[in-house]
């Protein structure tokens, strides 16, 4: 057995970094209050005292910090991009997550001591895309899109030095990350312009008797009777009528969960496990932490015998948006 | 960790139509004078307060038959006896799910999913809410002594 990967929690606040780190993170990722990364929602994130506290709080427990510059700089103000990597770099952080090119040219340069991670964001699928960033800006880690098979991120982490993190639970979407546009087709914003899919400001939960109607931008997309689970208001999980049928056409509210692939994760090498939800409070970073950190504890304990344990997966349930999980693509037949 | 967890429970019906029949008053005061205590503690943070301004909150407890109106005037949270239009931002949820809001037990996503808490109205006022509340740093409570096991 390879030795275990890090554990990388999502932390939208102060009180949600500390419950990662207390509850087994290895690693937590953050972002700014503003849109250099892609939860940009009102009232989450730090600002550069929370950031600081924040970063003591993890060192002193021995735990590291990646802070995300996820989305793309915009014209005109590619200054602000810049500003928050240099931020980052002042503020300590252990390693920064870019998804942009220029960005990434730009912190090799300024920076060259700090550590880089390729962003999901930054839809690098094949070893080549990554060993070009570890040429080029020389990333240390890579983040892989959610679209890979098992057999397929084994290939890449053959033919590459780079470190591989995957994502190993949290909310699913239509998976096209770093290229996705959709939100902008209905609202004229999406993660890549604004930080956010799906902006609050296009949102509304419409309650009628017997459902409830989600509308983005007036759009319906979604009505939910009063005894199904609801999903975030996005349009790619949003149910549409095709050829004379409704149902979730492009993808259905879910949740990856890969509990029962960790010890085949481990196997063939991925170096850290990414657990999606800065959005999330941190109630949700508690329970998905101490159940992902007590499966790769149980992991590294019994070896083959490893089983999953029917609470941790009741737990991971609870949480699940849908309320359902799946495998994604790890196990999908097709490519 | 907590020891204790507060479980999912409905309180039976009669509850509700007895509520009905209360005065709403009491625990509308109770919630305003919590969030005004928070804010006396500088819990909540300004750059986001002030985006409550005069805004109108509704909270209902389902299964308690309790509405309290609340809004945030000049610096502090203020209990509206009638209210006299549709609030800003609404929550309705049962007692069980906003004892497990309060204690951090479980996440408003997760409610809102298993449709457990639900939220009408200005969708970013509410998720500006929901985070300004995440990122508060309650003060440590001590831990209620129980017998060891």
């Amino acid at each position: 057995m390879s030795s275990l990967p890090d554990l990388v929690c999502p932390a939208g606040s102060l009180p949600a970094l500390k419950a990662a780190v207390d509850n087994g993170a290895d690693a937590v990722y953050l972002g700014y209050k503003n849109d250099t990364n892609a939860r940009n929602f009102a009232g989450l994130n730090f600002d550069a005292k929370t950031m600081s506290d924040g970063i003591r709080y993890a060192h002193s427990k021995g735990r590291e910090v990646l802070m995300a510059i996820n989305t793309f700089a915009q014209a005109g103000r590619v200054a602000d991009w810049q500003k928050a990597v240099d931020g980052a770099v002042d503020q300590g952080v252990d390693a920064i997550i870019l998804a942009d090119v220029g960005l990434l040219d730009y912190a090799r340069r300024r920076h060259p001591q700090q550590r880089l991670h390729l962003s999901v964001q930054g839809s690098a699928t094949s070893y080549e895309a990554i060993n070009f960033c570890q040429r080029e800006f020389g990333i240390q880690r890579a983040v892989l899109p959610r679209v890979l098979t098992l057999a397929q991120v084994e290939h890449v982490i053959k033919n590459t030095t780079v470190e591989i993190e995957v994502f190993g639970f949290g909310s699913l979407c239509v998976m096209n990350e770093g290229r996705c546009w959709l939100s902008s087709y209905a609202c004229g914003e999406s993660p890549n312009t604004v930080g956010a899919c799906s902006p609050a400001k296009y949102v509304k939960w419409d309650k009628q008797p017997g459902h409830m109607d989600t509308r983005l931008n007036g759009i319906l997309i979604d009505r939910f009777g009063d005894d199904e689970p609801a999903g975030y208001p996005t349009l790619c999980k949003g149910r549409f009528e095709v050829q004379g049928e409704t149902y979730y056409a492009l993808e259905e509210p879910t949740s990856l969960n890969v509990l029962s692939i960790l010890p085949e994760i481990i196997k063939i090498g991925v170096r850290a496990i990414k657990v999606e939800g800065r959005q999330r409070s941190p109630a949700y970073v508690t329970q998905v932490t101490r159940t992902l950190r007590a499966a790769l504890d149980a992991l590294a304990a019994s070896g083959e015998r490893y089983h999953v344990k029917p609470a941790w997966q009741a737990e991971l349930a609870k949480v699940s948006e849908g309320s359902q999980a799946t495998l994604g693509a790890y196990n999908r037949p097709w490519r | 960790m907590s020891d204790f967890t507060i479980p999912k429970f409905r309180l039976p019906g009669f509850v509700a139509a007895l509520g009905h029949k209360l005065p709403q008053w009491p625990h509308g005061l109770a919630l305003v004078a919590g969030l005004n205590a928070a804010l006396k503690m500088k819990l909540l943070p300004e750059s986001e307060l002030t985006a409550l301004e005069d805004k109108l909150f509704r909270v209902q407890v389902l299964d308690t038959g309790g509405t309290a109106h609340f809004t945030y005037r000049d610096g502090l949270f203020r209990p509206v006896f009638r209210a006299e239009r549709e609030p800003d931002l609404a929550f309705a949820a049962n007692l069980s799910a906003y004892l497990q809001l309060l204690a951090r037990q479980e996440d408003p996503d997760t409610l809102f999913f298993n449709r457990e808490l639900e939220i009408t109205g200005d969708t970013e006022l509410g998720l500006l809410v929901k985070n300004m509340l995440d990122a508060v740093e309650w003060p440590k409570l001590p831990r209620l002594p129980l017998p060891s096991r």
